[in-house]
């Protein structure tokens, strides 16, 4: 084949023609850049099909819940308005990799989306250490149609007003149903055994008659203390996965009830690692469109035309409203992840002094893939801004951190995009984007299921901020009702464990 | 190892569950919106495709732990910086941002409002809940015209239009192969070895057992024909009857000099939630309008809404007018006769016993329902009119007849609710 000659001129597609420009880009993305993605299933639809998919968090199927409704009225009255447009994909980190593309799309949209999805968000989600550990590519849909099945199962024989309780319930504490950290595996009897003969090697080698003769602290802490530390362990207290905690303790619940938890929790847990990294996987898939768009058109096979119309869609994305425009909504995930990646790319090849300063290891090494897909693979977005984020990128953006002391009159500049201030910025924007910092810190510390088995919950106020009331209590209540007895929380400041709000004690709704 | 699919011709109208759970979760709000839009909403709009509704959002949050914006303290990192140098302070921006373009809710309270459109459907669903054309199913009139066709099975004979060419070729084609009719492609092998055969000119004796064969597939093809009269299916319809109940409204307004415009708006807006109503409900309905002031004519609905007309007030004459045509076109045997008439309540006084006289013997009679609708300025005096005063005695007597007074647009919804709620719904 002549790889001189365009893909296509025009503005019309069929399906040869994305054919031919997906195995383009394919060669191109494989060989030259040497990404690895899942195999794609590319999916034309239409725009009411798109907005069908916004309405059940972008996933082809889900079970029924009226607040995907609520989401599709709206979503449908602002585009029938106008007033937003509809994105042009949408993709699903599954294998194989789901791509929608819309059908209203010109051929060099279609071409854009295909590199942009199921090459850049595609190798993102297969290489990116948190997808890979959190999420399973190769079962949600499957699991997902379970989920689909067993919930309208459920509403045949229970009634669709019960499973609709729980999934309200349920939905509440979506973000508080999310495993943080990685649970320690089971070990089996052999890896057991092999523990144990290590530790008791260790105890022989390190025994001394000495520590014997030490006199023991008389004082026991008092039994109440104990009782309340011997729960606490029974419990595997404290908890912060609220759904997994009432899921395997609450006692009301019923069987099927149990299952929807889990359903619930399992789709959070799939979505967390996207919430991790949005300015990452946005910036992996931009960068990777732009890298790909632009060498098919240095070899010719993108007309000058399909370019240009190329670029401003591109420009679009990555376009950034300055703080002071009404456009302003927050920082663009996809401006800030793509320029982070191109200030990564000149850093690779042509460094300056400031550059070796600050990043002596990627200045100047000539590889910039091999080390954007180390960042790729390796970190998230607090991490990732917090590694990554050089002074150019600051200056360029203008970036400038704003203190905001709810106790004091003004607002105040902490920090601006000069050498001062560099490392500040960074450090704010980064937890900027640390979700353990935007998402409060509940746990459940305390219950005692042989007493009056009231729930008690702790928030750790960071930095003093406190729950929104109305909210909280609404989220209470549908605990409540889940775990059946009352239910407590209590808001504390993590640093004295001084309580600073207390909110009444919710009981389960009797009806 | 791409795999391109067209999901397009799938189903649309996926999340169409989720959006009814909505709906049906949200429904004494949304009714309570649509009862508002149909206050505000203008004449002629109604019922003219979705219609964008706010409701209150209690019972529709989705709540979740969230940190307030009250207290503590916070860091934004934003892009743009043209002025600032580190240690500047900036004004709290008032009333915090984004906050625009929201739309306050009726309370003037931070209470959250939820925008969205139903479309014309759903609406007028839910605008014409539970309501009935009274007393129609009752009087139910045996006159029979329509004779509707439905599908009924096959048969064997028929007009060729209506051939049913599936079944046809499966019968055809299960004969053949059950009488063994030689098939095309085999005659073809065998001309073909014929052919050979002969032009090479060995084995004379399979040439002729073949050429022997050959005749007789020819002989069998002709016996056996290739579609058979018995083979014929045709798709069968059956005339069914389709019983239909007529009704005949009548709507009639006083447009003269005495009434407002604000109080013809008001009319209008009855007659034209009667019109949809009957529209949606109903095949068969026939409406009249009749509009009077001293004197009544039927005109057609563009006239009867929207042309002006100044005059006397008399009831009668629209009474009769409305006989007259009953008499007519209208015949009582044949039809249910409704009637709704919108007044100011004004009469002149010296025509009130020749409106109970119409009334009593020829209207009511034949009406299975009389609605009478008085409209009032917003700040009027609270009085009772001649009419008013006519009709309640009616009522009194026992006639079909239902009256209210209605002040705003507000009131119009609710009154319409209340004269068209099945009785057995009525509280």
């Amino acid at each position: 084949m002549n790889a001189d000659t365009p893909l296509y001129t025009g503005a019309d597609w069929d399906y040869p023609l994305i054919k031919k420009a997906f195995d383009a880009i394919e060669r191109v993305a494989i060989d030259e850049m040497g990404l690895d993605p899942y195999p794609s299933q590319v999916e034309v639809i239409s725009s009411e099909q798109m907005l069908d998919a916004y309405s059940s968090m972008g996933m082809p199927l889900f079970y029924r819940h009226w607040s995907f409704g609520k989401h599709f009225a709206r979503d449908e009255m602002y585009y029938r308005k106008g007033m937003t447009g509809l994105a042009y994909e949408i993709v699903i980190n599954s294998n194989p990799c789901l791509c929608y593309i819309m059908e209203e799309n010109t051929m060099t949209m279609q071409t854009l989306v295909m590199a942009h999805a199921a090459f850049g968000h595609s190798h993102f989600f297969k290489n990116n250490h948190l997808f890979r550990s959190w999420t399973d590519a190769e079962g949600i849909l499957d699991y997902l149609d379970f989920a689909k099945a067993y919930v309208s199962e459920c509403e045949e024989r229970y009634g669709q007003r019960e499973v609709e309780r729980v999934l309200d319930a349920a939905h509440a504490l979506m973000t508080h149903g999310v495993h943080r950290y990685p649970r320690r595996q089971p070990l089996n009897l052999h890896q057991e055994m092999q523990r144990k003969k290590e530790r008791r090697r260790y105890e022989e080698q390190t025994f001394s008659d000495l520590w014997r003769t030490l006199p023991q602290r008389p004082d026991q802490p008092a039994p109440q203390v104990q009782a309340l530390d011997k729960r606490r362990e029974a419990l595997r207290l404290p908890e912060e996965n609220l759904l997994y905690f009432l899921e395997k303790r609450a006692p009301r619940l019923h069987h099927w009830q149990r299952e929807i938890l889990r359903i619930v929790r399992v789709v959070s847990q799939y979505f967390y690692p996207q919430k991790q990294t949005k300015v990452m996987n946005e910036g992996c898939a931009t960068s990777v469109h732009y890298h790909l768009m632009t060498r098919l058109h240095e070899t010719g096979r993108l007309t000058d035309g399909a370019f240009m119309e190329f670029l401003h869609h591109h420009t679009n994305v990555v376009f950034q409203p300055e703080y002071d425009d009404p456009r302003f909504s927050g920082i663009n995930p996809y401006a800030l992840g793509f320029n982070i990646l191109q200030d990564l790319k000149r850093m690779c090849l042509n460094p300056t002094e400031e550059d070796r300063r600050w990043f002596p290891d990627i200045a100047g090494n000539g590889d910039f893939l091999s080390t954007w897909k180390q960042a790729w693979a390796e970190y998230r977005d607090e991490s990732f801004i917090l590694q990554f984020l050089g002074p150019k990128v600051m200056r360029d953006m203008r970036l400038f951190s704003v203190r905001d002391d709810a106790d004091e009159a003004n607002l105040m500049v902490e920090a601006i995009h000069d050498d001062g201030g560099y490392r500040d910025v960074r450090r704010a924007l980064s937890g900027q984007y640390d979700l353990a910092r935007h998402e409060p810190d509940i746990q459940v510390v305390d219950v005692d299921l042989s007493g009056d088995r009231r729930l008690i919950l702790e928030h750790r106020a960071v930095d003093g901020r406190l729950l929104e009331e109305s909210d909280a209590r609404q989220v209470l209540r549908h605990l409540a009702t889940l775990w059946g007895y009352g239910v407590k929380l209590y808001e504390v400041d993590p640093r004295t464990d001084k309580v600073l709000n207390e909110f009444p004690e919710v009981a389960p709704a009797t009806d | 190892m791409v795999n391109i699919v067209d999901r397009r011709l799938n189903p649309k109208d996926k999340s169409l569950a989720n959006r009814q759970r909505f709906i049906g979760r949200a429904r004494r709000q949304i009714l309570d919106a649509v009862r508002d839009v149909s206050a505000r909403r203008k004449v002629a709009d109604i019922g003219q495709g979705g219609e964008e509704i706010s409701i209150p959002a209690d019972g529709l949050q989705e709540p979740g732990f969230r940190k307030g914006s009250g207290k503590g303290l916070r860091r934004h990192v934003v892009p743009g910086n043209k002025q600032y140098v580190a240690g500047d302070a900036i004004a709290r921006p008032e009333g915090g941002q984004g906050q625009g373009g929201r739309g306050g809710s009726p309370q003037g309270e931070g209470e959250d409002v939820f925008q969205f459109t139903v479309s014309r459907d759903e609406f007028l669903d839910l605008f014409f809940e539970n309501l009935e054309l009274p007393d129609l199913v009752r009087t139910q009139l045996t006159k029979v015209e329509h004779q509707g066709l439905q599908r009924a099975g096959y048969s064997v004979s028929g007009s060729p239009s209506n051939l049913n060419l599936a079944r046809t070729m499966r019968n055809s084609l299960s004969r053949r192969l059950a009488l063994k009719r030689p098939r095309r492609e085999e005659t073809r092998v065998l001309d073909e070895e014929i052919d050979r055969l002969e032009r090479s000119g060995k084995d004379p004796e399979r040439l002729r057992a073949l050429i022997k064969l050959r005749e007789e597939q020819i002989v069998r093809a002709k016996r056996i024909p290739y579609i058979d009269p018995i083979d014929l299916r045709y798709n069968r319809f059956d005339p069914v009857p389709k019983p239909i109940s007529q009704a005949v409204m009548f709507c009639l307004m006083d447009v003269s000099g005495s009434m407002t415009e604000d109080m013809k708006d008001l009319a209008k807006r009855f007659f034209m939630l009667l019109y949809l109503f009957l529209q949606r409900r109903y095949q068969h309905v026939d409406i009249v309008f009749i509009r009077h002031t001293h004197i009544a004519q039927e005109v057609d609905e563009d006239t009867f809404f929207y042309s002006r007309e100044t005059g006397g007030t008399l009831v009668s004459p629209a009474l009769e007018e409305m006989e007259r045509v009953l008499r007519e076109r209208y015949d009582p045997t044949d039809w249910n006769i409704y009637a709704a008439q919108a007044s100011d309540g004004d009469n002149t006084p010296a025509d009130n016993p020749a409106v109970v006289e119409m009334m009593e013997s020829l209207i009511l009679p034949v009406c299975r329902y009389f609605a009478y609708i008085e409209v009032a300025e917003e700040r009027g005096w609270e009085m009772t009119t001649d009419l008013w005063q006519v009709y309640e005695r009616l009522v009194k007597a026992g006639r079909p007849l239902a009256m209210r007074k209605v002040k705003s647009r507000a009131d119009i919804f609710p009154v319409f609710r209340d004269l068209f709620t099945p009785v057995e719904l009525r509280r």
